[in-house]
C-alpha cells in the first residue's frame, strides 16, 4: 500500500511538471506568432467620422433594474427581465408592451427570444430555465403555458436559442465544442471577472468586457487577445458588449451609466454615450444593425441609433 | 487519501493542454489582416457605421416635409 501511494506521488508529480512544460510551449509558441498588433494592420484604415447616436426610444415599464434583454429576429420586438420578477415583451418602434409575465423568482437575470418569434426563455434565481409560447390572445394565461426546459444547480445567468458557445466565467473565456462538450481554447488575459463575451460576425473571433474596466478582442485562429480597448479615465467595469454588423464597432455598456463606442480595428474611443441613470446592465445590437438596445439598473430600457 | 482523483485531475489538466499545445495556429498579422478584410467588406452593409438616412432607418424619426 505504501508503494501504491508512493507510485501515485511520483504520477502526480511528473503530471505537474508535464503541465508546466506545456504551458510554457503554449507561451512560446503564441509569442513566436505575435509579430504585430492589430492596430498596426488598421493603421492605412480610414478612420471614422463623428458619430451622431441618440436615444431614440426608451421603454419604461419595470418596476426595478432590466437584467437583461434580447432582439426578435423581426428586429423590432424585444424581451427583457428584470430583477422585479417580470418579463415584457416589447414593440420597440410603438414602445408598446405585447406581453407581460410575472415570474415566480425576482431577479430574472436571463431572457431571450426564440429565432420563430414565438417563443421566449428565461430564468434566473429559480435554477431553471422556462419557455413561454407568445400568444396574442387574451384569454390565454401565458404562465399556465410554461414549460420547463432545464433544472439547474445555481441560478440561470444567460440563456440563447442559438449554440451558445462560449462561456465568461470568473477571469477565463472558454470556447466550447458543443458536439463534444469539450473546451477547446481557453484565453486568461482579464484581470477581473468577465461579465459578457460576444462573436465577431465573421465568428473568427470574440470580444469580452470585464469587472477590470476593459474589453478585449480575442481572435480564436490566432488563438490569442489581439486588442484591448480600454482608457485610463475608465475605471468601471464593462457589463455587456455587441458589434455592429460589420464588425467595425464594439458598443459596450459601463457600469459607469456610460456606453463606450470603440473602433475594432484602431482601438481607439469613436463615442461616449449618455442617458441611462444607473448602470448599463445589458446591450444587444438589433438582427438588422439599424440600432441598439441598452438595459439598465435604472429600471429603463433605451434604443439608439 | 484522495491521492487517485488529484492524479485524474492532474490528468484532465494535461490532457487539456496537449489539446491546446496541437491546436494548429495562425499568425496575428494573417488573423489582423482578416478581421480588417472583413470589416471593410461588410461596411456599407452596416447601417450604424454608415449612419443610415432617416428614410431607411425605422428608429430615426421622419424628416418632416411641409407645403410650400
Amino acid at each position: 500500500m505504501a508503494t501504491e501511494a508512493l507510485h501515485e506521488n511520483e504520477t502526480l508529480a511528473s503530471l505537474k511538471s508535464e503541465a508546466e512544460n506545456l504551458k510554457g510551449k503554449l507561451e512560446e509558441e503564441r509569442a513566436k506568432l505575435h509579430d504585430v498588433e492589430l492596430h498596426q494592420v488598421a493603421e492605412r484604415v480610414e478612420a471614422l467620422g463623428q458619430f451622431v447616436m441618440k436615444t431614440r426610444r426608451t421603454l419604461k415599464g419595470h418596476g426595478n433594474k432590466v437584467l437583461c434583454m434580447d432582439w426578435c429576429k423581426d428586429k423590432r420586438r424585444i424581451v427583457s427581465s428584470s430583477q422585479d420578477g417580470k418579463v415584457i415583451v416589447w414593440d420597440s418602434f410603438t414602445t408598446n408592451k405585447e406581453h407581460a409575465v410575472t415570474m415566480p423568482c425576482t431577479w430574472v437575470m436571463a431572457c431571450a427570444y426564440a429565432p420563430s418569434g414565438c417563443a421566449i426563455a428565461c430564468g434566473g434565481l429559480d435554477n431553471k430555465c422556462s419557455v413561454y409560447p407568445l400568444t396574442f390572445d387574451k384569454n390565454e394565461n401565458m404562465a399556465a403555458k410554461k414549460k420547463s426546459v432545464a433544472m439547474h444547480t445555481n441560478y440561470l445567468s444567460a440563456c440563447s436559442f442559438t449554440n451558445s458557445d462560449m462561456q465568461g466565467c470568473d477571469k477565463k473565456a472558454m470556447v466550447w465544442d458543443m458536439r463534444s462538450g469539450q473546451c477547446v481554447q481557453a484565453f486568461e488575459t482579464h484581470e477581473s471577472d468577465i461579465n459578457s463575451v460576444r462573436y465577431y460576425p465573421s465568428g473568427d473571433a470574440f470580444a469580452s468586457g470585464s469587472d477590470d474596466a476593459t474589453c478585449r478582442l480575442y481572435d480564436l485562429r490566432a488563438d490569442r487577445e489581439v486588442a484591448i480597448y480600454s482608457k485610463e479615465s475608465i475605471i468601471f467595469g464593462a457589463s455587456s458588449v455587441d458589434f455592429s454588423l460589420s464588425g467595425r464597432l464594439l458598443f459596450a455598456g459601463y457600469n459607469d451609466y456610460t456606453i463606450n463606442v470603440w473602433d475594432v480595428l484602431k482601438g481607439s474611443r469613436v463615442s461616449i454615450l449618455f442617458g441611462h441613470e444607473n448602470r448599463v446592465s445589458t446591450l444587444r445590437v438589433s438582427p438588422d444593425g439599424t440600432a441598439f438596445c441598452s438595459g439598465s439598473w435604472d429600471h429603463t430600457l433605451r434604443v439608439w441609433a | 487519501m484522495s491521492g487517485s482523483s488529484s492524479v485524474a485531475a492532474m490528468k484532465k489538466v494535461v490532457q487539456q493542454l496537449q489539446l491546446e499545445a496541437g491546436f494548429n495556429c495562425v499568425k496575428v498579422s494573417q488573423a489582423a489582416a482578416d478581421l480588417k478584410q472583413f470589416c471593410l467588406q461588410n461596411a456599407q452593409h452596416d447601417p450604424l457605421l454608415t449612419g443610415a438616412s432617416s428614410s431607411t432607418n425605422p428608429f430615426r424619426p421622419q424628416k418632416v416635409c411641409s407645403f410650400l
